[in-house]
């Protein structure tokens, strides 16, 4: 891809023509798109976010478990259940026939990261739910023994939940870029970063804000590490971007994606600065996350289905790989 | 995977790779568009074969075509390709510009941006505005502009159709298995699998599939499977009256092409071009060919198009590094905090 290509004209202009006139203007069928526009709503989007909370709060959750931060365990494994049931209505409601969500357990097929989704997802799913659960049992009927089994059962798969959690937090970016949408493919070596960075922050900021200071100490860290990782992988992939940076700039998607930049850098440094020593700076550089995590993820979605409206970031590569190998051709023969 | 060119890359026996150890041979369609006429006899007799909706009456303002593009009720879509070039010259054909300016606003103001064209008409322009239709006029052309103004007239016609790829993105990321290879190297969707996931709508490079509204499942040009099943052929090609659409034995056709293309080049119709008929493109060719008389982008088709499932093992390698990341930093802000001030 190169980068510099026709910035005079505007997303709007993909006026036909044909060879021998200035590169820029595309060659279109009335300025119709090639591709299909995404059938997905803001559903979608809205769950790429409630799945990366569901899996970064996990990993919190289990970790505090292990280290025996018991209201940080609490919060982090009811924001778990509570992020997953939420993903599961957005995904369910999103298909043309809800009636049918059960056929995605159907088969297992590795070319489809929806399938490869579901089954991660379903996987994840019974010990978050199991380790949730387990939080819900009031104290006083902790000591009996069917609490006493649940809870044996429910830490391992709770433990277990959380080790699948890096791949409910990433696996979404192969959803979106194993597709022909240009906004989504070609950022496909940078994107599964941005939306790790956004799940892990989105958990770490969860952590803060629901559990007191003293227990929140990893949660800040998580935090801290997955705001990074998100601003840089997100700069990273905007600097490899060709033509299609101007979807990711443009309109809706790039006022979200400046806002997502800005409460994540926002929140990064109350996480560094504050979150340490006061509950409402924890509190809201928490919610600063969890915004900035939230749209980063209708940025991206939202700079993907722009970039399907517009014939010239489907033509525009294609030609010029074409024209190229035109020209390694004809220095081979010439 | 990659041996047999699973993902990408051409594949000799699609349907035994598939799973049929016995199979017929793999069928397809050869578009000549060089001799369609337009009648859009195709797009009929696929709707009354297939039961397919009516999907809206609108003028579109493109040319004959009033059908937009393929879609979940659009299976056949002949495209019109009004173009013009100054009187006397060679070559340098376009799309009038009026044309695209006048369609263009309209797609764009559309909300799926004009992917609704073949389900549902297009918002109008208010009602009262006066439209020109660029009717005709009792001046000669030319009259009010000089000689000089006057151009040469074309119209490009293409019957586009499901292509029934090598490399089918729309079957490569359906996670139900509605869309499967049938035994003659056809792709179809299995109207009582799919639950409308939409995934398939954009892994395909072409923008045929499309999820038909009110309905809620995927639906896309089946090659008439059931015909097939009882030795017919596809009702567009039983339709079409020049033989424009020819169906056949995917070899056959191939050879039946480039037999074409070279009588044409021999004719001086230096332009013409075989789309599809490569097994070493991005999809590892089609099971639908097409013979062009410009580039692909002019019939709104994409002019190198890649199957994503290509990108397949890079994406999950990202995917894996990060998922590795994502665990690390997990376990480190956990560890670094026992070992912090607690911070």
């Amino acid at each position: 891809m190169n980068g510099d290509h026709s910035p005079a004209h505007g997303p709007r202009r993909a006026v036909a023509e044909v060879a021998g006139q200035p590169p820029g203007d595309v060659a279109s069928y009335y300025g119709r798109p090639v591709l299909k526009t995404p059938v997905w709503e803001w559903k979608v989007a809205a769950y790429l976010f409630t799945g990366g909370l569901a899996a970064g709060t996990a990993v919190i959750a289990a970790g505090a478990d292990l280290t025996g931060a018991a209201r940080l365990r609490r919060a982090c494994w009811l924001g778990s259940l509570g992020a997953l049931l939420a993903s599961l209505v957005l995904l369910v409601a999103d298909l043309g026939r809800p009636e049918r969500f059960h056929h995605m357990l159907r088969v297992a097929k590795p070319t489809s990261p929806m399938s490869v989704g579901t089954w991660i997802l379903s996987a994840f799913g019974p010990g978050v739910g199991a380790a949730a659960i387990w939080e819900m049992v009031p104290v006083r009927w902790r000591s009996s023994w069917p609490a006493r089994l649940l809870r044996a059962v429910s830490r391992g798969l709770g433990l277990a939940s959380a080790a699948t959690a890096p791949g409910v937090a990433t696996y979404t970016a192969a959803l979106l870029s194993h597709t022909a949408v240009p906004g989504w493919q070609e950022v496909r070596a940078e994107l599964p970063f941005v939306f790790a960075g956004s799940a892990a922050a989105s958990g770490g900021g969860f952590g803060m804000l629901a559990a007191p200071v003293l227990e929140a100490a990893p949660a800040r860290r998580f935090a801290a590490l997955g705001a990074t990782g998100e601003l840089v992988a997100s700069r990273l992939m905007e600097q490899r971007m060709g033509l299609i940076r101007e979807v990711y700039h443009q309109g809706a998607a790039g006022r979200r994606r400046r806002g997502a930049e800005l409460l994540t850098l926002a929140g990064l440094a109350g996480t560094v600065l504050v979150a340490g020593r006061s509950r409402a700076g924890a509190a809201a550089s928490g919610l600063a996350l969890l915004g900035g995590s939230a749209l980063q993820r209708f940025g991206v979605f939202e700079a993907g289905v722009a970039s399907t409206k517009d014939p010239r970031y489907t033509v525009v590569p294609q030609r010029e790989r074409l024209d190229a190998a035109a020209r390694d051709r004809s220095a081979v023969t010439g | 995977m990659t041996e047999r060119n699973l993902l990408f890359g051409p594949e000799d026996d699609v349907s035994r790779d598939s799973g049929y150890d016995e199979h017929p041979p793999r069928v397809g369609f050869f578009t000549d568009t060089s001799v369609c006429i337009g009648c859009k006899a195709c797009e009929v007799a696929c709707k009354e074969w297939n039961h397919v909706p009516e999907d809206g009456l609108d003028l579109l303002g493109m040319s004959m075509d009033n059908t937009g593009m393929l879609g979940a009720n659009s299976w056949r879509h002949v495209a019109f390709v009004e173009q013009r070039r100054p009187a006397g010259q060679e070559g340098g054909w376009s799309l009038p510009d009026e044309m695209t300016a006048q369609v263009e606003p309209r797609l764009r103001a559309a909300p799926r941006g004009g992917s609704e064209l073949g389900t549902t008409p297009l918002p109008s322009p208010g009602s009262g505005a006066v439209q020109d239709l660029g009717m005709p006029t009792f001046s000669r052309p030319g009259d009010g502009t000089g000689a000089e103004a006057r151009t040469d007239f074309r119209w490009l016609m293409e019957s586009d159709v499901c292509k029934h790829c090598t490399h089918a993105g729309c079957l490569d990321v359906c996670p139900t298995g509605a869309l499967f290879r049938t035994e003659f190297g056809t792709v179809v969707v299995q109207q009582d699998i799919c639950n409308g996931c939409g995934y398939c709508v954009s892994g395909c490079p072409y923008g045929v599939i499309d999820r038909r509204p009110g309905d809620g499942r995927a639906n896309k040009c089946t090659l008439c499977y059931d015909r097939l099943h009882d030795g017919l052929e596809p009702a567009c090609a039983k339709a079409c009256p020049t033989q424009s659409i020819q169906f056949g034995e995917l070899d056959e056709l191939r050879e039946r092409a480039d037999r074409r293309l070279a009588e044409l080049h021999g004719q001086g119709v230096a332009e013409a071009e075989l789309y599809g008929r490569d097994p070493d493109d991005g999809v590892g060719g089609h099971g639908a060919l097409f013979l062009l008389l410009d580039k692909p982008e002019v019939y709104g088709l994409p002019p190198d198009p890649v199957v994503p499932t290509r990108f397949a093992p890079e994406i999950w390698r990202r995917v894996g590094t990060a998922a590795a990341a994502f665990a690390v930093a997990g376990i480190g802000a956990f560890v670094s905090a026992a070992f912090g001030n607690r911070r």
